[in-house]
C-alpha cells in the first residue's frame, strides 16, 4: 500500500531528453495508468519510479519516503512484463514462491501464501505443472501470481497484456481489474491503447515526446482534453478537428466557420487567428435543417449504431448516429452539433482555450 | 479438419467477408478457391465455370496477403506493372501505363509511383499490394486479413477506402478477417465460420439482428451479447435455455434488481457491469451516468434473443 508522488523527474540519455520534468501524485490504492504512443516516455518513468533507471534529476516519493537514488531492491515494488519471464525449468508453484525464498521465508509460510496468492488468481489447479505447456492467460496469471506473493508495496506492469490477442485482452483486462479491485495495492500500468487506460485506470497520464500533456480522471481527458494530441490520441473514432480562422472573446458563445456561426461554450479567454473547432463524433447529429452542409463519404454500420464520414469546407468528420438514420454516400447533409461538449484549440500550439466546460482543468500540472 | 462443409454464392460485384476465429477454416476457405489447395470433396465455380481442376493462374483471381509482398528493388509503378507483364497475360505497354495510372489515382498512391518499395509507409506498401492485385481486373479478389498488420488508424481509413474502390470499380470481393468490425462496416454480405462450417450468410445487419445461434450472435458487437439462462427473466419460449440479450438490449428502470460491480466509463459511454443471480450481465448507459458500484439498478430483456440447449435459435 503505497502514495507514489513524482516531483519533477527528468531522464537523459546522453542527448536525448526522454521525460522532461514530470510531476504527478498517484493516490494509495489507485489503477494509475500511463498512455501514449511509443517513444513517448511512459516506459521510462515507469522503469524510474521501479528502480531500473535512475533518474537524471527529480524526485520519486513512495509511502512518504524519497526513493529515487535509491536501487529496485530497496523500494519494496513488484514488476510484471509483457513478457511473461518465468523460470521454464521450474513448475507454477515453484515459480510463484521464488522471490519469497530468495527472502529467506519458512517453507511452511511459503506454502501458506502461494496457496492464497493461487487461490485469488484462481490457477490451484495448476500449481504442480510445469510453466512450459501453458495458455497465455495462464503464463501471465502466473507471473501476477510471482508479483503478487510478495505482497509488495505498489505493483508496476509494462503492457501486460501487449501478447496477449485481442479478445483474450478484453478478458484478462476485466480480471485484471477485478483483482485489483479485491486487492486495493496502487497499480501502476504503462500502455499505449487508450480503450485500455480508459476501461482500466482510476487515473490516466498521457504523455508525448517525453511531456506530461494531460493528467486526470478518464472521463475528464475524453470531456475536456487539454491539448490536441489528447483530443486525437483518446477515443474512436477520434474527436474532429475542423480548422479554421476566426476570433473568441470573453463570454462569446459561437464562432464562425465557413459563413456559419457554430456553438460552444461560453469562452473564458480571447484568441485570435488559426483556430480547431474540435467535437467528438457522438456530438454531431445529422439534420436537413441545419445551415452547415458537408457530402456523405462513406457509412460504416456497427449495429446500433454507425459511422458516417462527411466532407465539410472544414475538413473531413466522422459522426455517430444511430444506424436505423439512412444516409448514403455522396447525399449532402446538415450538421448540428452540440455545443456544450466542443473544444476550441489554438491550432498552431494545439493547447485547448479556456471556457465554462474545461474551467478548472487546464491547471493540471 | 479445415474446412468442413461450406456452400455460398458470392454474387458478382459484391463484397464478402467471411468472419471466425483463429482456425475457423477461413484461410483455407481462400486457399481452395484460389488454388493454393485442392478440396476433397464439392466444387468451385466461378463465372459458372467449375474451376476444381485448373491451376491458380488459369482461374483468373488474385490474392492479397497480410504480409504485403512487395519486390523492394522495384519501384511502386514497377511493382503495379508487374503482373500485367506476366507472360500469360502480355499486355500491351500503353494499356499497362493506362492501368497504373487509374489505380494509382483510386488509391491516392500516384505521387508515390516513382519510389521505391522500401520507401513507403506500412499503410501505403499494403495499398500498392492491393493495387497489384485490382490493376488485373480479375472475376474474384481474394484477401486475406489485408489490414491486420496495420495500427488501428490506418486500418480504419483503409476500410473507408477498401470499400469505396471495391464500389467504384464493382470489382467482386471475398475478403477473411477475426476482426468484426472489418465484416460489419464493410460487408454486403458476411459468412459466418465456425470450425470449418459456413454457418450462416446475410447482409450485416441481419447477421447482428437476426443470427441463427448464439455462436453467430457472439460473433458481432461490442461489448459481446449476454448470455444468460433464459429463466432469469419471465416470458421464455418453450425450448429456449438462453437468452441472449445485447448490451443495449437492457432496458434499465423495471424488473430484476441486480448489483452495479463496476462502471467502465469509456468517454463517448459508460458500461455497467451487473451481477444478477450469480451471473454477469455488461450493459451501457449515458457517459455521464451517476451511477456507481454498489448500487442496485432494475433490469429488463429489450427484444431478446432466445436459444435452445444446443445453441440454436428458437426465438
Amino acid at each position: 500500500m503505497a502514495e507514489i508522488v513524482i516531483r519533477n523527474l527528468r531522464k537523459e540519455f546522453g542527448t536525448f531528453t526522454a521525460v522532461q520534468s514530470s510531476s504527478f501524485r498517484i493516490e494509495d490504492g489507485e489503477f494509475f495508468m500511463l498512455l501514449g504512443p511509443s517513444g513517448c516516455g511512459k516506459t521510462t518513468t515507469l522503469r524510474m519510479i521501479a528502480g531500473l533507471e535512475l533518474p537524471t534529476s527529480g524526485e520519486i516519493w513512495i509511502d512518504g519516503e524519497e526513493v529515487g537514488q535509491r536501487p529496485a531492491s530497496e523500494r519494496d515494488i513488484a514488476f510484471v512484463f509483457q513478457m511473461f519471464a518465468l523460470y521454464p525449468h521450474m513448475n507454477v508453484r515453484a515459480n510463484i514462491s521464488y522471490p519469497l525464498i530468495s527472502q529467506g521465508m519458512s517453507r511452511a509460510q511459503v506454502r501458506a501464501r502461494v496457496g492464497e496468492v493461487a487461490k485469488i488468481l484462481g490457477i490451484e489447479g495448476i500449481l504442480n505443472r510445469p510453466v512450459g505447456g501453458l495458455s497465455g492467460g495462464d503464463r501471465q496469471r502466473v507471473a501476477l501470481g510471482r508479483a503478487i506473493v510478495r505482497n509488495p508495496k505498489a505493483f508496476m506492469m509494462d503492457e501486460p497484456l501487449g501478447a496477449l490477442d485481442a479478445e483474450f485482452r478484453e478478458h484478462m483486462s476485466q480480471e485484471l481489474r477485478a483483482l485489483h479491485d479485491r486487492m486495493g495495492a496502487t497499480t501502476v500500468y504503462v500502455t499505449h491503447d487508450q480503450l485500455e487506460a480508459m476501461q482500466m485506470g482510476d487515473k490516466i497520464v498521457v504523455m508525448n515526446h517525453g511531456v506530461i500533456e494531460q493528467f486526470g480522471a478518464p472521463q475528464d481527458i475524453y470531456d475536456k482534453p487539454a491539448t490536441m494530441f489528447v483530443a486525437d490520441f483518446i477515443g474512436s473514432p477520434s474527436m474532429n478537428f475542423l480548422r479554421f480562422r476566426g476570433a473568441v472573446q470573453p463570454g462569446s458563445t459561437s464562432v464562425t466557420l465557413h459563413h456559419q456561426a457554430l456553438p460552444a461554450p461560453v469562452a473564458r479567454e480571447p484568441f485570435e487567428g488559426e483556430m480547431v473547432y474540435g467535437v467528438r463524433p457522438e456530438h454531431i447529429h445529422l439534420s436537413d435543417a441545419a445551415p452547415y452542409r458537408g457530402r456523405v463519404r462513406a457509412t460504416e454500420y456497427l449495429g446500433t449504431t454507425q459511422i458516417v464520414t462527411i466532407e465539410t469546407p472544414n475538413g473531413q468528420v466522422k459522426a455517430r448516429i444511430p444506424s436505423d438514420q439512412p444516409t448514403r454516400p455522396g447525399e449532402t447533409v446538415g450538421l448540428d452539433f452540440n455545443g456544450a461538449t466542443v473544444m476550441l484549440f489554438d491550432q498552431q500550439t494545439g493547447r485547448a482555450l479556456r471556457s465554462d466546460l474545461n474551467r478548472g482543468v487546464l491547471a493540471h500540472v | 479438419m479445415a474446412a468442413a462443409d461450406v456452400s455460398m454464392t458470392v454474387p458478382n460485384g459484391a463484397f464478402v467477408v467471411l468472419l471466425g476465429p483463429t482456425g475457423a477454416g477461413k484461410t483455407t476457405v481462400l486457399r481452395l478457391i484460389s488454388g493454393l489447395e485442392v478440396p476433397d470433396e464439392g466444387d468451385i465455380l466461378i463465372d459458372g465455370r467449375s474451376v476444381v481442376r485448373e491451376t491458380p493462374a488459369q482461374r483468373n483471381v488474385t490474392m492479397v496477403f497480410q504480409q504485403y509482398s512487395l519486390y523492394p528493388h522495384l519501384t511502386v509503378r514497377e511493382n503495379l506493372a508487374f503482373p500485367l507483364r506476366s507472360p500469360i497475360l502480355n499486355t500491351p505497354e500503353a494499356e499497362i501505363a493506362r492501368k497504373i495510372g487509374a489505380v494509382a489515382e483510386i488509391l491516392h498512391i500516384s505521387h508515390k509511383l516513382d519510389n521505391k518499395a522500401t520507401q513507403l509507409s506500412g499503410g501505403e506498401m499494403q495499398r500498392v499490394s492491393i493495387g497489384r492485385a485490382l490493376v488485373r481486373e480479375p472475376s474474384l479478389h481474394l484477401m486475406d486479413e489485408p489490414l491486420s498488420s496495420l495500427d488501428a488508424k490506418l486500418r480504419a481509413e483503409l476500410r473507408i477506402e477498401l470499400k469505396r474502390v471495391q464500389q467504384e470499380l464493382g470489382a467482386t470481393l471475398l475478403y477473411v478477417t477475426h476482426d468484426q468490425i472489418e465484416a460489419m462496416t464493410m460487408a454486403t454480405h458476411v459468412g459466418v465460420l465456425d470450425q470449418g462450417r459456413l454457418v450462416q450468410f446475410g447482409p450485416p445487419r441481419e447477421i447482428y439482428e437476426n443470427p441463427v445461434s448464439l455462436y453467430v450472435a457472439t460473433r458481432l458487437g461490442l461489448p459481446r451479447i449476454n448470455a444468460l439462462p433464459a429463466r432469469l427473466f419471465p416470458g421464455a419460449p418453450v425450448g429456449a435455455s438462453t437468452i441472449g440479450l445485447r448490451p443495449e438490449h437492457v432496458a434499465q428502470g423495471d424488473g430484476k434488481p441486480c448489483e452495479v460491480l463496476r462502471v467502465e466509463r469509456l468517454g463517448d459511454q459508460t458500461r455497467l457491469h451487473l451481477r444478477l443471480d450469480g451471473h454477469d450481465i455488461v450493459t451501457l448507459t449515458d457517459a455521464h451516468t451517476r451511477t456507481e458500484p454498489g448500487d442496485i439498478i432494475a433490469i429488463a430483456p429489450r427484444n431478446p434473443l432466445y436459444f435452445d440447449a444446443a445453441g440454436r435459435r428458437v426465438a
